[in-house]
């Protein structure tokens, strides 16, 4: 087989040296490890040549997992960082579960959290194994061995040896079963600057995503999909794309129509010759403004009750005065800008796949089902994603499943399915379309005494496989940051009314919180504002005391940016304070005006997410999830036009941010002996109403549609 | 059809459909797969290569139309430019998914050799053209001033 890089296969099978797991804990909860799971081609492998490889179980895109979970396993086996490695672990339920699921998948900010121990204890298990090694070998005591950059040695003996020298014996020694663990004092890596282990290999051409996978004999294949969502195949004309050259063969498979070609020019060439009558009997016609004043009568005429405290309609009733505000947020794409891609190589009942799988156990299963074999014959290489932000994520497999029929379709062989730019915008599951209607009273001195605030959008994962995580029948991701706000309202009620269409909706980056942040913190700012409050001590004097780190972002925050209320002239200054996926997060935003629009000129950010293992990671989320929601709430949205079709199809109509619209960012960490939270999502949320809160400053209003520009103004 | 290029200094015989974008010779003939595909509508920037020293996007620029040129891929570029950007794209941590850099690690060497002291907007406006889903451009922004600043050393 001609590859690239050399399959996991290949890697496992040719493995020397020491190769240690730990054992997986069943929930979160469980502390220790239980030894009984001991499985040797776990988590890491200490390797002759001197590298020590760490298989990270959390898809690497983007966000650090590689680097992260390599700086714990290097810590507690006190390695040098040069010699470290990290490559993605094969699928596999058993060994890899992410504590929250339950299953190999990472999503909702979990990957650091639930690896934090977990790889800790192993590099302690290897680091116990390799001194055991030495003690025996060198006839000393294990406890004068003393371990520092990658090197053994005992000073009375005067013996000396590398990791390399000693995997092949340690290899043999018992894993402990409870090794010791550094005390935090003693941290040389975790809680410092370390150099991204995948840096150079994306600095230089070399890192590999799936995208790069070449097989012996491989077929490209692009992918045409119905217009319109729910629309089917009626009949397919063929001739034109087979007469592209490079063309093999066109297929119907489940989710639309695949050209199988030479190369990608022809796969691309091909699909574009294609001819297909569609059946739009089923599909959805209805425009996303039509959804969108269906979602906002929804919304007015009140939902299920999703949180509730005192008497809302009577604080309402009794308030000096009352703000009412609609807020509506467009569908959105994630974009990725590697497009959606699988590489399948497909033998007699068993295959090998290359994908930046989110969600391991899952698209190892569809792909299972739709091939009719064990899923354990599938075997699930986890490349690098380039970018997900929650598109991968999939909770039905729809690209595995579309990847196996490819397969199944054609029969034994190898195939690279590739979506272009367009199947990847108007194909669907975006972030739901949704509304948000906020009442708030205030009474004759400016307090505020009632909030209440109706939700309105579909539900992501009622009908998919996570339809366990309904509470209820309500999908808390549907709302999620609406609720157990930090603010003591004298009254409140949050709810939620759900609604339907076929537009696949998912979670993209941050979820429920990138439109409850906006809709309400902007509302809130002008509550104080309404009240003759400043929106920062306002704001201070509404967190509930128990909601210490709140108060701490947002005080941190005011200071970094010498707040003294918006400001006057031609800057102006915006806040915005949420907590997402259990990490605090408060933004300042300075904002002027350039030909009608918002141009945000700097950003200070307070973060607290608990123990900061890797601070330079969570500063690259930081300034990265600004850009990503400063850029989103400017620019995106997904237009339904009247009939079903989306009216964006590529960077040129869905323009994603470019550099000059980035701001100066300026973060500052709260470091604390809280567990490590998430920093992948938490980003993002507070930058769009800070810049809105800046932006009615300077011209009197907060838009209460995004994106700020609407491509049709 | 039969066309000569001359991609990171070596000269090489290619049989492709004429129309065929640099791009995609370069991926699937070539197998130099650090230029990426991101939108095939010189967009985004994924692709770029320099021809004949020239920032350029290969998924717009059909093959024959760069035969005869000096085509330098991300595998192949070289220079003290080119190693001050990628050391400091290292140093500086600036990659996140990755899958942009190595058109924007191009650029900015393409920047770098053209205008060696950059003004932050000559910077901004040489780099507009590749985007970065991650928005790793504050850090963009760092690399290439310290890779200036190294070259000036």
């Amino acid at each position: 087989m001609n590859l690239l890089n050399p399959s996991r296969r290949a890697f496992l099978a040719g493995s020397a040296g020491l190769i240690i797991s730990v054992m997986l804990p069943r929930s979160a909860r469980a502390q220790q490890a239980q030894p009984q799971n001991f499985d040797p081609d776990a988590f890491i492998r200490i390797s002759p040549d001197n590298t020590v490889t760490v298989l990270v179980k959390h898809l690497e895109m983007g966000q650090g997992a590689n680097t992260g979970l390599a700086s714990l396993v290097a810590e507690e086996l006190d390695a040098d960082w040069s010699q470290m490695r990290a490559e993605s672990a094969p699928a596999n339920a058993q060994l890899y579960a992410n504590f929250a699921f339950g299953l190999q998948g990472v999503g909702g900010s979990t990957g650091m959290a639930n690896s934090y121990m977990q790889m800790r204890r192993a590099g302690a298990a290897a680091r116990g194994m390799l001194v055991a090694a030495a003690a025996e070998e060198w006839g000393v005591p294990a406890e004068e061995i003393v371990v520092a950059q990658g090197v053994l040695s005992h000073a009375a003996s005067n013996n000396t040896a590398t990791f390399g020298e000693l995997a092949e014996a340690a290899r043999s020694m018992p894993m402990p079963e409870d090794p010791p663990l550094k005390d935090p004092a003693d941290f040389i890596y975790i809680g410092q600057k370390v150099e991204r282990i995948d840096g150079l290999g994306k600095s230089n051409g070399e890192a590999m995503f799936t995208i790069d996978v070449y097989l012996d004999g491989m077929e490209t294949v692009a992918v045409l999909h119905p217009p319109k969502f729910g629309a089917t195949v009626v009949s397919v004309d063929d001739s034109a794309a087979m007469e592209v050259p490079g063309v093999l063969r066109v297929a119907q498979i489940p989710s639309g129509v695949a050209v199988y070609a030479e190369n990608t020019f022809a796969a691309f060439r091909g699909r574009d010759a294609l001819s297909v009558e569609w059946d739009e009997t089923n599909a959805e016609t209805r425009s996303s403004a039509e959804l969108a004043r269906i979602w906002a009568e929804a919304a007015r005429a009140g939902g299920r009750v999703a949180e509730e405290a005192g008497d809302v309609d009577a604080a309402l009733e009794g308030a000096e005065t009352v703000l009412e505000a609609e807020f509506t947020f467009p569908f959105l794409a994630h974009a990725p800008l590697e497009p959606l891609d699988g590489v399948i190589q497909l033998g007699e009942g068993e295959a090998e796949v290359w994908m930046g799988s989110q969600i391991q156990t899952v698209d190892q299963n569809v792909m299972a089902a739709v091939l009719e074999m064990d899923p354990g014959n599938i075997t699930l290489n986890t490349m690098y994603a380039g970018g997900s932000f929650g598109r991968r994520a999939q909770p039905a497999s729809h690209l595995a499943a579309e990847l196996a029929s490819i397969g199944r379709t054609a029969g034994p062989g190898a195939y690279k399915l590739l979506w272009t730019r367009e199947n990847d915008i108007r194909g669907g599951y975006y972030r739901p379309l949704t509304v948000h209607r906020i009442r708030g009273g205030l009474d004759a001195d400016g307090n505020i005494v009632a909030w209440e605030n109706t939700i309105a959008n579909q539900s992501i994962i009622a009908g998919s496989p996570f339809e366990g995580m309904l509470e209820d029948g309500m999908d808390p991701t549907s709302y999620e940051g609406s609720t157990q706000m930090p603010y003591a309202w004298p009254a409140h009620r949050v709810s939620w009314a759900r609604m339907e269409s076929q537009v696949p909706v998912l979670w993209w980056r941050a979820v429920g919180h990138t439109h409850t942040a906006y809709a309400t913190e902007i509302f809130l700012d002008e509550l104080l504002e309404q009240g003759g409050q400043d929106r920062v001590e306002g704001r201070l004097a509404l967190i509930r005391p128990e909601a210490g780190r709140d108060r701490a972002v947002l005080e941190r925050v005011a200071d970094m940016a010498d707040w003294s209320g918006p400001g006057t002239g031609d800057r102006r200054m915006g806040v915005a304070l949420h907590e997402s996926f259990g990490s605090y997060v408060a933004m300042i935003a300075e904002v002027e005006e350039d030909r009608g629009m918002p141009r945000v000129t700097r950003v200070w950010c307070a973060v607290d997410c608990g123990f900061a293992v890797n601070p330079d990671v969570v500063l690259a989320q930081m300034e990265g999830g600004i850009g990503f929601g400063l850029g989103t709430a400017l620019y995106n949205e997904i237009v339904i036009e009247d009939g079903g079709l989306v009216r964006e199809g590529n960077f040129d109509t869905y323009p994603l941010m470019s550099i000059y619209d980035m701001p100066a960012v300026e973060v500052s960490m709260i470091n604390s002996d809280n567990d490590p939270t998430g920093v992948g999502e938490p980003g993002v949320p507070p930058i769009a109403p800070a810049m809105a809160n800046a932006w009615r400053s300077l011209t009197g209003s907060s838009p209460r549609q995004l994106p700020f520009q609407s491509a049709g103004s | 059809m039969s066309i000569s290029l001359t991609v990171n200094g070596q000269t090489q015989e290619v049989d492709v459909d004429p129309e065929t974008p640099l791009l995609w010779v370069l991926r699937d003939n070539l197998r130099l797969t650090g230029t990426k595909f991101g939108c095939g509508i010189a967009q985004c920037g994924a692709c770029t290569v320099l021809i004949d020293g020239f920032a350029s996007r290969a998924c717009v620029t059909p093959v024959d139309a760069v035969a005869g040129t000096d085509i330098r891929t991300i595998e192949g570029l070289e220079g003290p430019e080119a190693e001050a950007v990628q050391a400091a794209w290292v140093d500086l941590n600036v990659p996140q998914c990755g899958y942009c850099q190595s058109g924007q690690v191009v650029a900015a060497a393409a920047l770098l050799q053209e205008t060696p002291s950059p003004t932050d907007q000559e910077i901004d406006d040489a780099m507009a053209g590749n985007l970065c889903r991650c928005a790793t451009y504050a850090r963009i922004r760092l690399a290439v001033r310290q890779a200036s600043e190294t070259l000036e050393g």
